[in-house]
């Protein structure tokens, strides 16, 4: 019998993401879809805001200029739409991952730190929680004045609680045990303890709560811009994109179509991965 | 009990003044205001019309006024549609914006509860897996896009229900209240199946079924008393997702209640109307979040006792 390399707790788990066929799968898609929104474009000898005035509302022909026709001034649909996924994907994964960080530091430090200290850093999340969530994106996204790098500011600013309050819970239980009470002994500074100790033992639960946070801020993009509140026209975004189907999709459903499948795509994948990712990190929960 | 419903009223009550606070500075700073139109007014008009909004008064004062007119329940005058208080536009839409979140709530939690409860007892069955499609279509689909594809099959297609409005009596809610209704049963179902079937596996049910209690009384009795408090404890969140679904709801099918007055007033910057609707929404919200606090803690002694 051959002994089997030690394996660390990490790897395990990623071997059991990739046994999990669902997750596999939707990373691959979504992977094609990045992919797609980011070299895309450069296909076409046009951008998405170059109005072509011969071709107004052409139809679907896949063998034209425009695969997917284009909208009622004019613009390719399709590039639009892959336009419109990058900044999408964008403010989603950088969204989280901004999110995440100040999540994870503010929960390492309050659920590590203790006292006084925790207890007024909880209230103020706490009060923050009682807030309603899109209601706060609107009216930061008012205050920034509109753009992407306001929308972007405004959903990172909503969403780094639940992080913090996760990381908080799992941080006050390292606290106490033993390796961290051996470190204080050593003399090590409380910083060091939260960056070496603390943060690197959060890091399964922050990447189950980080894959949800993804889906959730791409919703949360395109529903500001569906309003007309986030991205607003000429920069597409899928949320526009749609809200401009919805507003032609009697006469020609296509322009609601093309966008709202990529984007239900796009989150179904999120969510396969995300729940593929819970399953391996958390097998208590099946 | 008393000491626990005491911290969560106050509690609640902090959180309504923070947001009051926070919303006011926000839209005191927000560029841009619900007078700077492109067309020019002389300088005495502009004069006029800040004096009659107070806009000439010192911020400090400004604040004073605006909670003041809160405690009295009055939320001023809306800039955007003239002779109208933000009190008459709340009074106006909340009707229908109520009608829509009770019965998306009901209709939420009865079918989410069905199918969790159908997933769960035969896993893997048939029921389990329509309950799973239905949840991940509910979660990973945004209501925009359901919500339109909706009108134009059962609307424009169909022709069984109106395409927006509230003309049609019961006929004008169905479409909105079940597409609103749809991610909350999503989110329901999933959490019923997984936490019976979490309870299902504890030493106290056992017991009880070793003891020959019949499947239906340990179902009741048990199974289902300590599964639903999860479920219970998710109707704050699903109260802040209903106020989410409903302003899309009311903009996608036409509906004048406050969820569409509130993108009209922000579109706008009709700034009275955008802090009224949040403070109705916000004081929602907490009462939604304390009445779950308060039922969890009925349910369940410990949670009394978490502080």
């Amino acid at each position: 019998m051959k002994a089997e390399a030690p394996q660390s707790t990490l790897s395990l788990q990623f071997r059991r993401v990739r046994a999990n066929r669902l997750a596999m799968v939707s990373v691959w898609v979504l992977l094609a879809v990045v992919l797609m929104c980011y070299l895309g474009p450069y296909a076409f000898p046009f951008t998405g805001e170059d109005a072509d005035f011969d071709n107004i509302s052409a139809p679907i022909d896949l063998f034209s200029a425009h695969p997917f026709g284009t909208d009622d001034y004019g613009r390719d649909l399709l590039v639009r739409v892959l336009e419109g996924g990058r900044v999408s994907l964008a403010i989603g994964f950088l969204g989280a991952l901004v999110a995440g960080v100040i999540g994870v530091l503010y929960g390492a430090v309050s659920g590590f730190v203790g006292g006084r200290v925790d207890n007024l850093m909880m209230r103020a999340v706490e009060v923050l929680y009682g807030f309603p969530y899109i209601i706060l994106v609107i009216l930061l996204g008012l205050l920034f004045g509109g753009g992407t790098l306001a929308l972007f500011a405004a959903i990172v600013f909503t969403l780094w609680l639940t992080p913090a309050v996760i990381v908080r819970a799992q941080a006050q239980s390292l606290a106490k045990r033993e390796f961290v009470e051996a470190a204080r002994a050593g003399g090590m500074p409380n910083w060091q303890i939260i960056w070496t100790h603390i943060v690197p033992n959060c890091v399964s639960v922050v990447i189950v709560y980080g894959s949800l946070l993804v889906p959730e801020v791409i919703l949360s993009e395109s529903f500001l811009s569906f309003l007309g509140i986030g991205i607003k026209e000429p920069q597409a975004s899928w949320g526009n994109l749609i809200q401009a189907g919805t507003s032609a999709m009697e006469t020609d459903l296509r322009l609601l179509l093309l966008p709202g499948m990529l984007l239900a795509t796009v989150l179904f994948c999120l969510n396969f991965i995300a729940d593929g990712l819970r399953d391996a990190f958390d097998p208590n929960e099946r | 009990m008393f000491p626990f419903v005491a911290k969560r009223i106050w509690s609640g009550f902090l959180t309504l003044a923070a947001l009051a606070t926070l919303t006011f500075f926000i839209m005191r700073l927000a560029p841009g205001g619900p007078f700077s139109r492109n067309r020019k007014i002389s300088p005495e008009v502009q004069a006029n019309i800040e004096a009659a909004f107070h806009l000439d008064e010192p911020v400090w004062q400004q604040f004073g006024r605006y909670i003041w007119g809160i405690v009295r329940g009055d939320l001023g005058p809306s800039t955007r549609f003239r002779d109208y208080s933000v009190n008459d536009l709340i009074a106006s839409g909340l009707p229908y914006s109520l009608t829509i979140g009770f019965w998306a709530i009901l209709v939420a939690s009865l079918v989410g509860i069905g199918l969790g409860l159908a997933g769960a007892l035969r896993r893997n069955g048939w029921t389990d897996y329509a309950a799973g499609t239905v949840g991940v279509i509910g979660i990973a689909v945004p209501i925009f896009i359901i919500g339109p594809l909706a009108q134009l099959y059962f609307s424009v297609h169909l022709g069984w229900f109106p395409v927006g409005g509230m003309n049609d009596g019961w006929r004008s809610l169905v479409l909105p209240v079940l597409v609103l209704a749809l991610p909350n049963i999503a989110y329901i179902s999933r959490l019923t199946r997984s936490s019976l079937i979490e309870t299902m596996r504890e030493n106290h049910v056992r017991t009880s079924r070793a003891k020959g209690i019949g499947p239906w009384l340990v179902m009741v009795r048990h199974v289902m008393t300590g599964a639903m408090l999860p479920v219970v404890a998710y109707l704050g969140p699903a109260a802040a997702a209903l106020i989410t679904g409903s302003i899309l709801i009311e903009t996608v099918f036409a509906l004048p209640g406050i969820g569409r007055f509130f993108v009209d007033a922000a579109l706008n910057r009709d700034y009275p109307l955008v802090m009224g609707i949040t403070l109705v929404y916000g004081g929602f919200l907490i009462l939604f979040n304390l009445l779950t606090d308060l039922l969890r803690g009925w349910m369940d002694p410990r949670v009394r006792h978490e502080g």
